[in-house]
């Protein structure tokens, strides 16, 4: 549960610097339909929280059945500051759009690089991941024997 | 998919104080032995590397700068070589990566690690292995298949939990590096400020070079999202910054990375 709240927070924190029609976002920012807490985040990241039905959120708000929208934060890019904004109903992302873009016509192409997802747990232990190798901030040879990648060099294949 | 023939091999190796791992897909011609040798070299290749650069060594080049026992025009060619690597890397990240700007004075540690593993890969493919993964402590360069057959499949680990990864991408004949203070708290430097970086998340970027992804991934960690004003300095390198609660901004290319990894 509290990796759903969390998600759900850098979800809000996260609507940031991406374009409307960007697939990634879309696809990214779905999340399970259950646990629709939302409260803003508390890492600098001040939102203008706007409940589609009027509700005003305070630090901690369930959402309302119907579709609430949120500003991101404006970011800078290298093409310009960019700021997002996402509709969600039920937990997923209905639209997204930028609200804030460069004003050069050929920099809001650029632009799209750019998305600003919340990640999930794709994984939870070696033995379900699947996966070959894992990329983190550097161990130390004692943590490693902790790490995700010991289990995975341990496993039998 | 069926995996293709050849031999499967595992090692690790404790050095720079990290743990390396080696996985390989050999050509069937070749011997056990003969891999066994290729692992050795790789690895001897990594200490070699370790005795040059190390900071915590006395008689490293790395110490021999900092003491101003060698000066320029008498560098040995690999210090050359990494001390042009750190200057571009500090112009080309708006100051983000500075070698110079770190306790001790000098601390190419940032590139030295990434440039030794695509050397230990480098001994690999002379040795005629076209198919290897090598992790130096969570960078990793990647070349050919990977034993199931397909592109190597990586996970990126989860700032928070170091049992979970948050995202998975499909690689080949590219590296990976990722910078964070979650293993070694406040190891990196903020350049201009000289303190060090609290915040939480990550820093990932992908590209041909695993020594300037290394440096990338540290400066960008440093910088945070505004690295996005400089970022990337030049075409073929991608990143994945973490924020905290897991928001993530990333660059368009590593999504086409993300959507192999789910099509497979």
């Amino acid at each position: 549960m509290r990796r759903k709240l969390l998600a759900t927070v850098g979800m809000v924190a996260g609507a940031v610097a991406v374009l409307a029609s960007n697939t990634a976002v879309r696809a990214g920012l779905a999340i399970g339909s259950g646990g629709h807490t939302v409260r803003t985040s508390a890492a600098g990241h001040q939102l203008a929280r706007r409940p589609a039905g009027g509700r005003t959120g305070g630090s901690t708000t369930s959402l309302p059945p119907g579709a609430v929208t949120e500003e991101g934060p404006v970011v800078d890019t290298r093409f310009g500051p960019v700021q997002v904004r996402v509709s969600f109903a039920n937990g997923r992302i209905t639209e997204s759009q930028a609200v804030q873009t460069p004003n050069d016509r050929r920099r809001s192409v650029m632009i799209n690089q750019y998305a600003t997802p919340i990640l999930r747990q794709e994984t939870l232990s070696a033995q379900s991941a699947n996966i070959d190798l894992v990329s983190g901030a550097t161990v130390t040879s004692e943590a490693y024997t902790q790490s995700l990648q010991a289990a995975i060099d341990k496993a039998p294949r | 998919m069926t995996a293709p023939p050849g031999t499967l091999a595992r090692h690790t190796a404790h050095v720079m104080g990290t743990v390396f791992s080696f996985r390989l897909v050999a050509p069937a011609s070749m011997s056990r032995r003969d891999i066994s040798a290729a692992l050795a070299d790789a690895v001897n290749e990594l200490r070699a590397v370790d005795v040059a650069f190390s900071p915590y060594r006395e008689g490293s080049l790395v110490c021999r700068v900092r003491r101003e026992e060698l000066s320029q025009p008498s560098y040995p060619a690999v210090l050359a070589e990494i001390v042009d690597a750190c200057a571009r890397m500090r112009a080309l990240t708006d100051g983000w990566f500075d070698a110079w700007a770190v306790p001790g004075g000098f601390d190419p540690s940032g590139v030295v690690k990434g440039w030794a593993i695509e050397r230990a890969g480098a001994r690999l493919d002379r040795a005629g292995i076209t198919s290897y993964a090598i992790n130096g402590g969570g960078d990793i360069t990647v070349r050919g298949h990977a034993p199931h057959g397909g592109p190597w499949r990586i996970g990126i680990r989860d700032p928070d939990r170091a049992d979970t990864v948050v995202m998975t991408l499909d690689l080949t004949d590219v590296a990976i590096a990722t910078s964070g203070g979650y293993e070694r708290g406040g190891h990196i430097v903020d350049p201009h400020t000289g303190s060090p970086v609290t915040r939480a998340g990550s820093a990932t970027v992908i590209g041909p070079d695993l020594a300037l992804a290394d440096g990338y991934a540290t400066a960008l960690f440093a910088a945070g999202s505004p690295g996005l004003a400089w970022f990337p300095p030049h075409t073929g390198y991608d990143a994945l910054i973490i924020d905290e609660g897991l928001a993530a901004t990333f660059t368009a290319g590593l999504d086409n990375y993300r959507q192999k990894a789910r099509a497979a």
